[in-house]
This record gives structure tokens, C-alpha cells and sequence, in this order.
């Protein structure tokens, strides 16, 4: 990546005013190149703002609303049509189904975001120490990897939750032991090739602790890759999570949620009828699905030098 | 070649088994066991314990394992205690319907992605190719259900062309011969579709690249400067290289069918094994649920193995390994 960037020779790499002694590549992180490939792909940049909106708007807006008195039946104002009072209408139980959108958009999101942090941690360590030792280590950890790809991942999953009693922690526990595989496949085919490299060579001559070398020296060079791949992987996991929720083994019935949402789409009269009840939240969940895809595309190509465009 | 794939066949029984075992450990862990549906509240504690002891469950796991799954490998696949009969039965027809199913979608799909990965590849950055590639971006971002209660609600309820749950009309089935093939297929129809519009991004998008890449190579240079006219370069030479490693696809597609399978089956209330793993799991019928486990778990690891298999045969240089 180094060699590409000093090739490029663009102006605002070669002033550097306030370190001249660095040379103009090692100046640019991996973020500079983040920021400038988003804002030159405008529907990137759209998608990032519509993500950030979302995620504030869910996050801020039931500071400021009573969560008990949204979730509370009012059977005197059932299946209402969107008004101006209800916005998108009532559900069944009599609940502003645009109230209920917002806290089942915040617990879908938390939960994937939980789900998403932790799958990639593990799998960074996994595939980092995998593809670092090489050799029988990577063999032995492999394996690990194949026989959790040829389990039928979503009736385990579906089986685990209704063994386990329903809480975030578990739930994340759950999702994640069946979703960390990909990302600990790639990041060990990536560490396996940067092991080669003279750096690690280097280190490794000089001494360097394996641990020092892994963290510190190799982790660095594929943080972008990181980055990508933990963005994708948050799409997807939006995907498991709302799919398990409208299956009824995500979130409990009573808990708001973007799947259980879509879940009443399965009775003929609400969705032939009431259409406010549910279309909103699969209307939510495609936005976030395609904004997070857009933008981790963007990223994607930031990372390879040949395709950017920033 | 055949070396590769005796190889390839041996490693799927270690496969088989380790699945087998994971799930006997699952169904261990759920509550209930074989004797469960059979208890009547007028048998005596000492009539209980004898049956428990006749029926091998008093012995070490080890010998239980071992006898479920030889007694698996002689078409014994014990008995439902919602359904108060033998798991085979309750499984049976379903399991041709959601054969049927998955077969009509692997159709659809070949038969959707293949023109449409070519057009987008051939016509490379045009109108044509941004369509195309919009739509595999915006499939990419549905999951299944939603492209299902979509297809349902918009050709199902609002334009009703399509029958909206069950796998056959009664009368057709009264009827038979012709009639009933055509009910049948109709009834498959919508959820085939919204599984294959899924499943074809993949397609689409490896074969217009590959397509694309394939451009540049020299021999197509070589073609061309040969005098070779465009549909000639196209249908021996791009096509060709481009269109066989798509075979392999296939094996993955089996596995995202058996996931899609519960969705979309649950969505169009089509009597298929998907819907019968959740409302087994509702009614925590254990016995059914942990055979129909085994099964999807068999079925994407055979699934993997055919793709590889495939791929081998169309590929000579991954057969080295």
C-alpha cells in the first residue's frame, strides 16, 4: 500500500509542514483515505448521513419520550389509520407504531452492534493468531473454522435461543459463536501473507515478541481491512437478527423490535389492511441494510489503491 | 481426478458424523425424551421405569449415541409426541414438497442470474449494466422474508395472481393428472421467486465480472485480431471460460435454499420442512425437531461437497491439491 501511495505523489502529502523529517506516505492513515473516498462517492456519503441520523434519532429520542406510556395497550385507539396524532398509525395493542419503530430500530441496532463488536474482536484474534504462527496452529484453528461452517447455522442458532433464557448478553453470545467465522477467515488469509513480509521478518530477527509483532506491528496493516469487514458483517448480522425476530426467536414478543414488527405482516388481515403496522419497519430495515452496504462497498475500494477514487 | 473426489466423498462422512454428534447433544440438552409422548398419567412409576429401562435410556451416552444413529442408518427415526406417530410420517410428504420447492428456485434462479450476468457483463457500463447491477444492489440489501412478504403482498393480495398459502388447491387434488401438477406449481411459484431473486446477486455479480476480466485477457485480443466476429469471441471464447465455474455455485445455493426454506415457507404457509422446524420448535415437539436439524445439516454438507466436486471437474487446476 506504501509503494502506491508514494507513486500517487498527490500535493497534500508531500508538504508536510508540521514533521518534515516523515516522507510523504507515512503521513496519510488509513482514515484519511476513509474520508476522502467517502466524500468523493456521493452515495456513500448519503448513506453515512442517513446512518447517522438513524442511529442518533433512535438513540436520542427515548430520552425524551415515556417508554412505559408508548408500550401501554389502549384498546380505545386500536388499528388506528396514520393520523396527525399517530404519525403511522396504531397497532393492535393501540401503540403509536411510530414510537414503537424507534425503540424496536434502537434495540435491533444495539443488539447488532453488540453482536458485530464481539464477532470481530474474536474473530481479529483468531485469524490474527492463525494466519501469524502459519503452520500446524493454523492447521489445528482451521479445522475449528470448517466444523462451525458446515453446522446448519440458523436452526442451531434457533435452538440455542429457545434453551436459553432471553437477555442481550445472551443473545449476543448466541448470534456471535455462529457468526465470527467469516471475518476470522480473512483476516488469517491476510496475516498469512503479511507474515511473509520483510517487516515482520525484520522484527521477528530483532527479537520482537510474538505478541509485540502480532498487535502492535502487523494488526496496524490490516486495520482498513478490519474496518471493511466489520462494516459488511454489521449488514448481514441486521439481517440474522430482524430474521430471527420475525421467526419469533429474536427479542421476546413484548419488547419492541424491527423483526417482531415485520412479524405481523403474517396475519392476512394486516397485511392485505394495515399496511402502517409493518411496512415501516421493512422499509427501516432495507434502508439501514442498503446504507451500510454502500458504505462498506466505499470502503472496500479505499482499500485497494487501483479502484479508489478519492 | 477420481482421486480427488474419493477424497473429497471420504471427507464428508467424518463430517456427517461430528454433525450427528453435535445434534445428539442438542437434543440430549432439550428437555423431554423418547418416552415422553408415550407416558399416560395411568401408568404406574415402576411401568414408566421399566420402559425407560427397556427402551435404553437408563444406559451411558456413549451407547445411547450409538444407538440412535445406527437406528438412524436403518430408517428408524423414532416417534413425535405432538403428532403421536412415527417421525418418517410426520416428515414424509413435506419433505417432497420442500424438494419441489428447492428445485423450482434453483431453476429460477440459473434462469434469471445467467441472462442477466451476461447482458450486464457484455454490456459493461451501460444503461443495461447499471439496471442490472442497481438490482443486485438493492436484493443484497432484503433479506429473504422481506423479498417474500413483498412478493406476497404485492402478487398475492393486490394483484391476486397467485395463491397466498397451502402447496395444492383441495379441488385440484381431487382432480389429479394435469390439473394438480399446474395447482402445485402455482402454489411454488411465489416463494421459488422471492427465494431466487435473492439468490442470484451472486451469480450476476461473479459473472459479469468475470466477464469483464476476461476482456483483457490476450487470448481474446488474439481472437479478435484473428478476425474473429463478436458473437464468435463471445460464445467460444467468454462464455465458455466464464459460465462453467458458475456450476459451482450450485452447492452454495442448495445451503442458502435450506435457510431461505424457513422463511419463506413460514411467510407462504407452504407445508414444507422449514415451516415444520418452527412449529415443531413452537410446540416443542423435540423429536422431530432434532431429525429435521440433522437433516439441513446433512444437506448443506453434501451441498458443499457437490460444489466442490463440480468445481474440480470444470477446473483442472484445483485438482493438484
Amino acid at each position: 500500500m506504501e509503494s502506491t501511495l508514494t507513486q500517487k505523489k498527490s500535493p497534500k502529502m508531500i508538504q508536510n509542514k508540521k514533521n518534515p523529517k516523515l516522507d510523504g506516505a507515512s503521513t496519510v492513515s488509513p482514515f484519511q483515505i476513509f474520508k476522502r473516498e467517502i466524500v468523493k462517492d456521493k452515495v456513500a456519503l448519503v448513506s453515512l448521513v442517513i446512518l447517522v441520523g438513524i442511529t442518533l434519532l433512535v438513540t436520542v429520542i427515548p430520552f425524551f419520550i415515556n417508554e412505559a406510556e408508548l408500550t401501554h395497550v389502549d384498546l380505545f385507539n386500536t388499528n388506528q389509520p396514520p393520523s396527525a396524532d399517530f404519525w403511522l398509525g396504531t397497532n393492535h395493542s393501540g401503540q403509536s407504531v411510530l414510537g414503537i419503530l424507534v425503540l424496536g430500530a434502537r434495540n435491533s441496532l444495539t443488539l447488532t452492534i453488540m453482536v458485530t463488536l464481539l464477532t470481530g474482536s474474536f474473530g481479529i484474534l483468531f485469524g490474527l493468531v492463525s494466519g501469524y504462527f502459519g503452520g500446524q496452529t493454523d492447521n489445528v484453528l482451521m479445522r475449528v473454522v470448517d466444523f462451525f461452517n458446515i453446522l446448519p447455522t440458523l436452526v442451531i442458532i434457533i435452538v440455542f435461543v429457545t434453551l436459553v433464557d432471553w437477555s442481550y448478553l445472551n443473545m449476543m453470545f448466541i448470534l456471535s459463536a455462529f457468526a465470527w467465522t467469516g471475518i476470522a477467515r480473512l483476516i488469517r488469509s491476510r496475516a498469512l501473507q503479511e507474515r511473509e513480509l520483510e517487516y515482520v521478518q525484520a522484527s521477528k530477527t530483532l527479537g520482537t515478541p510474538h505478541m509485540k509483532i502480532m498487535f502492535r506491528e502487523v494488526f496496524p496493516n490490516i486495520l482498513p481491512l478490519v474496518i471493511v469487514q466489520m462494516t459488511l458483517s454489521l449488514s448481514a448480522n441486521v439481517g440474522l437478527e430482524t430474521g430471527l425476530s420475525f421467526l419469533g426467536f429474536g427479542f421476546p414478543f413484548e419488547t419492541p423490535s424491527l423483526g417482531g414488527m415485520i412479524r405481523t405482516a403474517t396475519n392476512p388481515t394486516v397485511m392485505q389492511n394495515r399496511w402502517w403496522v409493518w411496512l415501516p419497519a421493512l422499509v427501516l430495515v432495507f434502508v439501514l441494510m442498503l446504507s451500510i452496504n454502500n458504505l462498506g462497498q466505499c470502503l472496500k475500494r479505499a482499500t485497494d489503491a487501483r479502484q479508489r477514487r478519492g | 481426478m477420481i482421486k480427488f473426489i474419493i477424497r473429497r466423498l471420504l471427507l464428508t462422512l467424518p463430517q456427517i458424523v461430528i454433525l450427528s454428534f453435535i445434534v445428539f447433544l442438542l437434543a440430549q440438552a432439550m428437555p423431554g425424551d423418547a418416552l415422553s409422548g408415550m407416558i399416560d398419567p395411568s401408568l404406574s412409576p415402576e411401568a414408566i421405569a421399566g420402559a425407560r429401562e427397556a427402551l435404553g435410556l437408563n444406559l451411558p451416552w456413549y451407547t445411547q449415541y450409538w444407538n440412535w444413529f445406527t437406528g438412524m442408518l436403518q430408517g428408524d427415526f423414532g416417534r413425535s409426541f405432538v403428532h403421536r406417530t412415527d417421525v418418517t410420517t410426520v416428515i414424509g410428504q413435506r419433505l417432497y414438497n420442500t424438494l419441489g420447492l428447492s428445485i423450482l428456485t434453483l431453476v429460477l434462479t440459473y434462469a434469471i442470474a445467467v441472462p442477466l450476468g451476461i447482458i450486464a457483463g457484455r454490456y459493461n457500463g451501460t444503461w443495461k449494466d447499471r439496471i442490472i447491477s442497481g438490482y443486485t444492489f438493492f436484493a443484497l440489501a432484503m433479506p429473504s422474508f422481506t423479498m417474500a412478504l413483498l412478493a406476497l403482498f404485492f402478487f398475492g393480495f393486490q394483484l391476486g395472481w397467485f395463491p397466498t398459502g397451502g402447496s395444492v388447491d383441495p379441488f385440484a387434488f381431487a382432480a389429479g393428472g394435469w390439473t394438480y401438477i399446474m395447482s402445485r406449481l402455482e402454489h411454488m411459484f411465489l416463494p421459488a421467486l422471492s427465494l431466487a431473486l435473492i439468490s442470484t446477486t451472486a451469480i450476476i455479480q461473479y459473472l459479469r465480472s468475470e466477464i469483464v476480466d476476461l476482456e483483457g485477457r490476450e487470448f481474446i485480443i488474439t481472437a479478435r485480431a484473428k478476425g474473429a466476429d463478436e458473437k464468435r469471441v463471445y460464445n467460444k471464447h467468454i462464455f465458455r471460460n466464464s459460465l462453467l465455474p458458475i456450476a459451482s455455485f450450485l452447492g452454495f445455493q442448495i445451503v442458502a435454499i435450506i435457510g431461505g426454506a424457513i422463511f419463506v415457507e413460514s411467510i407462504f404457509v407452504f407445508p414444507g420442512m422449514g415451516q415444520l422446524m418452527i412449529t415443531s420448535i413452537t410446540a416443542r415437539d423435540f423429536s422431530v425437531m432434532t431429525i429435521l436439524i440433522l437433516m439441513f445439516g446433512v444437506a448443506s454438507i453434501l451441498g458443499a461437497m457437490l460444489s466442490d466436486i463440480i468445481l474440480t471437474l470444470v477446473d483442472p487446476r484445483i485438482r493438484i491439491k
